[in-house]
This record gives C-alpha cells, structure tokens and sequence, in this order.
C-alpha cells in the first residue's frame, strides 16, 4: 500500500466509523417503532434516512428508533430534533417522506408542512429546548 | 454502509470468561432469526474497563449500557431493543437513565476519567485493522516516515514529558536518544509485556483491546532509533492478547504498515512475538532480555544499560505496553498538548487496575495528579459492604501501602516515591478494616520470595529472611527487636540488590512499619491481630448465653472439636481447633465469637 493508498482508506473508513461514533452530534431524528409502526412500514422509513443521510455525506445526524410515540393513525412518525428548528413529529413518513425530510427539514432548515402531525407537549421538552 | 444498531460486546479476558462469547455469538443467532441481520452490526471490541459490572454490551445509537448480561439475555436484547425500539430496563446500569440520557458521561465510574491509552478500547473492533486506521491510526507512522526527521520524534517526546510506564519513570526521550546516539547497523525494538504484578491488568488489556497502537508505536521508534526489527515479550498466560496480536501483526503486514519499504518509504520493520513463561522478574529488562534470547531469565548488572547493549548486546529501547501505547497520540496531537495534561513533573495519564475491596472494580485511566480518594471513592464507588477504608497499596509488590492520611495527594511518581511507595505498572488494591497489615505485607514478600531469581544474596537471603521474621509475628512470636532487623535488612536489599525485584521487595514491609505500627506492637506485644486475620492469634469462643445448643456448628466443624448436650450450651475444645471459622459462619445466633 502507498502513502496516499492509506490516506483514502482512512478517509473512507472514518465516515463508516463516524456513524458508529455518536457523541457530539447535534441533529436527532427518532423513528417510533412501536408494532403499529413497524406494521406502517418503520423499518423501511429507518433505512431510508440512513441511506439518504449517507448519500448526502451528513455525519452529525444520529437516528434512533423508539417504542410508540402515540400516534398511531399517522405511522410511521418520526420526531426531529435539531438546533435552530422547532422539534417537530412527523406522521405518515414513507420512504419518499423520509428523504423529503433529509433534503428540506435537515439540509434547507423547511419544515415539510403536509406531515407535521404535532409538536410535543410542552410539559416533556426540557427546560432550554425548543 | 451505515446500520440502524450498532451492538458491542466486550471482548476483554474478564467478560470473555463470563461468557461473553456466547453472547455475542447468540445475538448473531437472534439478530438471523428476527430478519434484521443485515441492518444492525454486532461486534467484539476491547474491555470497557468496569469489570465489576461484565459482561457488558453497549448498544448504539441509544447508548445503552447493559450490564451482567447473560447469554440468554441476547434473545431479550435483539427481539425488544433492536426490533422495536425499546430498551431492557432490567439490563441497564442505571434503570433512572432511559433512553434520553447522553451516555457514558453519567455514570460515575467513567466520569473523572481521560482516556488517551484506552483511547479505542470498548469502542473498536481489535481484529480489524481497518477501525484502528479509521482512528487516526497509522496516521502518526505515516508522519514520522514522511514528514519528520528522527530528531523531531524525540523533540515531541521530551516536550511531551513522557516517563516510562512500567514503575520505574524514566523519561521516554532519554531511553530513545542513548539508542539513536550508539553508531551501530543492527538495532532493536521490544516491548515489555511481561505484566506480573497480582492484581493487575492494565497491558493485557491494551493490547486486548487496541493491538496496533502498540504495533505503531514501534514501528514509530524503529525509524527513529534506526532500527529494523522489535520484539514483544509477552507471557503466554494472555492468550487472547496473543492472539490479537497476532492477527493485528498479519493484518499491517498486508497493509505494508509492518515489513519491507513501509508505505515506499524505504523503510523495513518487523516485529516478533517471544513468549515468556510467566516468571516476574522477566519484567525486569535485563531478565526480559536474556529470556528473550533463551537464557535463563536473570538480570545482569547495569551498565550497560539495554539502551546501549540490549539484545543479542546490540543497543534497544524497551518500554512497557502502556508507554507505547501513548506515543502515536504524541506524536499526532503533539508533544504540548500532552504535556499540558497531568502534573508538571508527570504528565499523560496513568491506567489503573483498581482491585480489592471497591465496589467498582475495574481498569480506569486517570490524569496523573488523580488524587486517591477521586480514584477509589468516586470512581471505585466507595468500599464494599460500607466498610471503613483502611489503606490502598500501589505498584504490587514493589510498592507500599498508603494509609488513609494520603487520600488527597495528588497521585504521581514523585508524590509516590516521596510516601515510601512507588507508581509501579499500576495496580491498585484497596483494603478495608478486616486487612491485617502484617498479613499483607508477608503475602508481598512471599511473592517476591517466590519469584526471586536467586542470583544476588541480599534478594535471596534477604526476602527469606524478612519472610521468616514477619511469619514470626504473625504467628504471635515476635519480638520488638524484629522491627528494627526488618528495617536494616529492607535497607540492605534496597542499596544491595542487584535488580528492581530486590530493591523494592521491602517496601510493602517498611511501608506498614512506617504507617501501621501500631498493628505490629499489637502482634508482638499483646499477641492480637486486631482485624481478625492471623489465625495463631484469635481464637473462636461460644458465649453460653447465646448458645441455644443447636448442634449446627458441632456438625460443622471438620476437626469435631465442638461438643456439648443437645439444647445446652456448646464448647470448643481451643487444643483440637484449627481455627477455620465455619463455626463463626454458620452458627444463626451470632454465639461464637472471635476474640
């Protein structure tokens, strides 16, 4: 191996390592995975931010997967939880949704109106939060 | 490829023996059954360092750290965690810390923590060359080959103030530039794995958890001592390290991180793995030397030193696991930032394997100037069953004891040596109110007994000696006298002795002397052991009040030494007793008594 062989190898396996590694991120999306979820199609929303963050090279996103959040007429909700933007849940997020998310909410700081199903009460967000 | 869980299990020797194979191995298992295989990555990493909580798996994104998992715990973990979304409660460490936690960060044990030598332990897979490289791994290999001259390399190690791990504190730079100064074609590298102190840990874990960083760090001295070729002496009780060692030396050779023309830089080196059999003094160089030629491990005198005349008498740096394992930081993160952390005259951190009677016990990595109390109180979690903190000894058997005056000196080497103990590889063994000083004292030197070479009288004849004399003491026979020969015969070792073992075998004798007194006047003067320990000095009494005449302790005792009629008080007859307490264990009503 040369010089600039390992350099690339340790560039490529940084971003992999990168997304194992979640301290210091700020961006947070959260997938509820409760039954009525999974049911809806959460696993495929899941994999579809993960492929998209990874497609766009974004490395301070972490995504989480959750029991309910609730709103089960709308699954699969999502929670987005970013500086700067309002924490919003998302509701009926499929694999198109979930991009649309990535591109708009993530990368232009839009909110993607047609699925914003709620806001959390006031009573669970933490003192300083938005 | 990105996975929506990342699972790590701990793969140290601790967990490893509490099953942790098995759980990983059942994850896979359950992870293939539950369809989501592809989705989540499970692997085996290096010890996470809270030992007393294994094994343990984190589970990423969530952070969740579960602890004393069992094998049939994967099944749990897999169907509810990685599925649904929902953590296991019952696993977790802390069951107030849900999923919103932010992580490591709140649990005590690894708050005043700073990991520079544990840097990847816990968090990378050892056998994949690939997540060290991804580490910044290599990347100060690379600097060194391409950007810096032999001399820089040890302009970064004086300025980063870097001692030797191992016990002694010599400064790294030093070592390096006696080797680079000698004007000779074949020179070598070692490292000295040969960790023997009880209790400790913290080498076998390094390189369990974080093989190439040592690797590297050869390599690295290699090109600035001009060298070609390294050895790691390694005891063959560490298996697995060897085992990792091995793959990670396989796995750089295909990368051309180890070999000929490292990188097409023109450079050649090699490292050989030689086994030791476990003898303590091979930690000393010299011994470590002579065993890794084929001789019988023995030290010689020094000068020459090894850095001069090393092995097969060519000129060699040798440093410990540790040491190495701080140089590629050094070397990327530079030499001022490393010296900024610690004390003035010790910097980096220290790795510590906290043992005895803690509550947390473990491997922990603390800034040199760590005070004792932080390290066994906050970190360690306090004395177990809420017993009184009695003293800790440092450095194994080559160190003293530390009573609880010292809980708020800031710990480095010359703090240490200043207390009659020293920082040793860093062991650490915390003891509570039922520890007889004596005791102690004559289980180190019995060690050091033990594994005496035999070469020198004052190490041969000395340790004997002082042996006798302390097995006198405890066996109610001693005389007042005795301090005094202990203490001029310890004196006689330290100046006399031809290696370290010799030279610091007293030092647990004369550093109880010096702090617990008070303890040897008990056992000489009023024949007591006053924390119970010394057989020849207690004996076991059945109070007749309390004797309901049960008959438990009379079936107990394996001598039949205890009679009595049914439902009336019992006796022990003191000639036939041979003091095993099963009497004071089982008996209900707390009738026998140890006085």
């Amino acid at each position: 191996m040369t010089l600039e062989e390992l350099r690339a190898l340790r560039e490529q396996k940084k971003k992999e390592l990168d997304r194992r590694d979640v301290s210091g991120k700020s961006i947070q999306i959260v997938v509820g995975g409760g039954t009525c979820g999974i049911a809806a199609g959460a696993r495929k929303t899941h994999a579809a931010f993960l492929d998209e963050l990874e497609e766009n090279n974004l490395t301070d996103v972490v995504v989480k997967q959750t029991g309910c959040l609730g709103l089960c007429h709308a699954e699969p909700t999502v929670e987005v939880m970013m500086p700067g933007m309002p924490t919003v849940i998302y509701g009926n997020v499929d694999d198109a949704v979930a991009r649309k998310i990535v591109h708009k909410h993530i990368m232009a700081h839009e909110l993607v109106n047609d699925h914003i199903y709620d806001r959390p009460a006031v009573d669970i967000i933490e003192k300083g939060g938005k | 490829m990105s996975f929506k869980h990342y699972v790590l299990v701990c793969g140290g020797t601790g967990c490893e023996s509490a099953k942790a194979d098995d759980i990983f191995k059942n994850l896979i298992h359950e992870a293939e059954n539950a369809g989501i295989r592809e989705e989540v990555q499970i692997l085996k990493t290096g010890c996470f360092g809270f030992c007393e909580q294994g094994p343990i798996v984190k589970v990423l994104p969530d952070e969740s750290f579960y602890v004393q998992v069992k094998p049939d715990d994967a099944r749990e973990i897999v169907a509810e965690h990685l599925v649904k979304g929902r953590e296991v409660p019952r696993l977790l460490y802390d069951k107030s810390l849900s999923m919103s936690r932010t992580g490591l960060e709140d649990i005590e044990f690894y708050q005043k923590q700073f990991r520079i030598v544990l840097r990847n332990c816990g968090f990378i897979n050892p056998d994949d060359i690939n997540e060290y490289i991804a580490r910044d791994g290599y990347a100060a290999l690379e600097k060194v080959l391409f950007e810096m001259k032999p001399d820089d390399v040890l302009e970064e190690l004086k300025k980063s103030k870097l001692r030797g791990r191992g016990g002694a504190g010599f400064p790294t730079w030093m070592k390096w530039k006696f080797t680079k100064d000698v004007e000779d074609d074949e020179k070598y590298i070692a490292c000295n794995a040969d960790e023997g102190d009880p209790g400790a840990y913290m080498d076998r874990s390094t390189l369990e958890g974080d093989p190439h960083s040592i690797l590297e760090a050869m390599a690295i001295a290699g090109r600035t001592v001009g060298a070609g070729k390294g050895y790691i002496y390694i005891r063959a009780e560490y298996p697995l390290a060897i085992k990792r060692l091995k793959t990670a030396m396989q796995q750089a050779r295909d990368l051309n991180l180890l070999g000929d023309n490292i990188l097409g830089s023109g450079f050649n080196f090699d490292i050989e793995i030689r086994l030791g059999a476990g003898a303590f003094v091979c930690g000393e160089e010299t011994a470590l030397i002579a065993s890794l030629e084929g001789e019988r491990g023995m030290p010689r005198v020094r000068p020459p030193f090894p850095a001069v005349q090393g092995i097969w008498g060519k000129p060699t740096v040798i440093n410990n696991v540790e040491t190495w394992a701080n140089i590629p930081v050094i070397i990327t993160k530079g030499g001022d930032w490393f010296s900024k952390i610690g004390t003035e005259g010790s910097t980096g951190t220290k790795v510590f394997a906290l043992t005895g009677k803690i509550n947390n016990s473990g491997l922990v990595e603390v800034p040199m100037g760590t005070t004792l109390r932080e390290i066994i109180f906050d970190i360690g979690g306090g004395i177990k069953d809420g017993k009184k903190f009695k003293a800790a000894q440092t450095g194994g058997p080559s160190g003293g004891v530390l009573k609880d005056d010292f809980l708020d000196t800031p710990i480095d080497y010359d703090n240490l040596i200043k207390l009659g103990s020293m920082m040793g590889s860093g062991g650490l063994i915390v003891m509570d109110e039922d520890d007889c000083m004596v005791d102690v004292a004559k289980f180190y030197l019995g060690f050091c007994v033990d594994e005496s070479c035999g070469k020198c009288a004052p190490c041969r004849v000395g340790g004997k000696t002082m042996y006798d004399i302390l097995d006198k003491i405890t066996k109610g026979q001693g005389e007042m006298e005795d301090l005094e020969k202990l203490e001029t015969i310890g004196a006689a070792m330290k100046r006399a002795s031809l290696c370290g073992l010799g030279q610091t075998a007293p030092n647990p004798t004369l550093s109880t002397i010096k702090y617990f007194l008070d303890e040897y006047q008990a056992h000489i003067e009023d024949k007591k052991c006053p924390a119970g320990k010394c057989k020849q000095l207690m004996r076991f009494e059945i109070d007749p009040e309390k004797c309901i005449g049960c008959g438990l302790c009379a079936r107990r005792c394996p001598v039949n030494c205890i009679s009595g009629e049914k439902r009336a008080p019992h006796e022990i007859d003191q000639s036939q007793c041979i003091k095993c307490g099963e009497c004071f264990t089982v008996c209900k009503f707390d009738a026998v008594l140890k006085v």
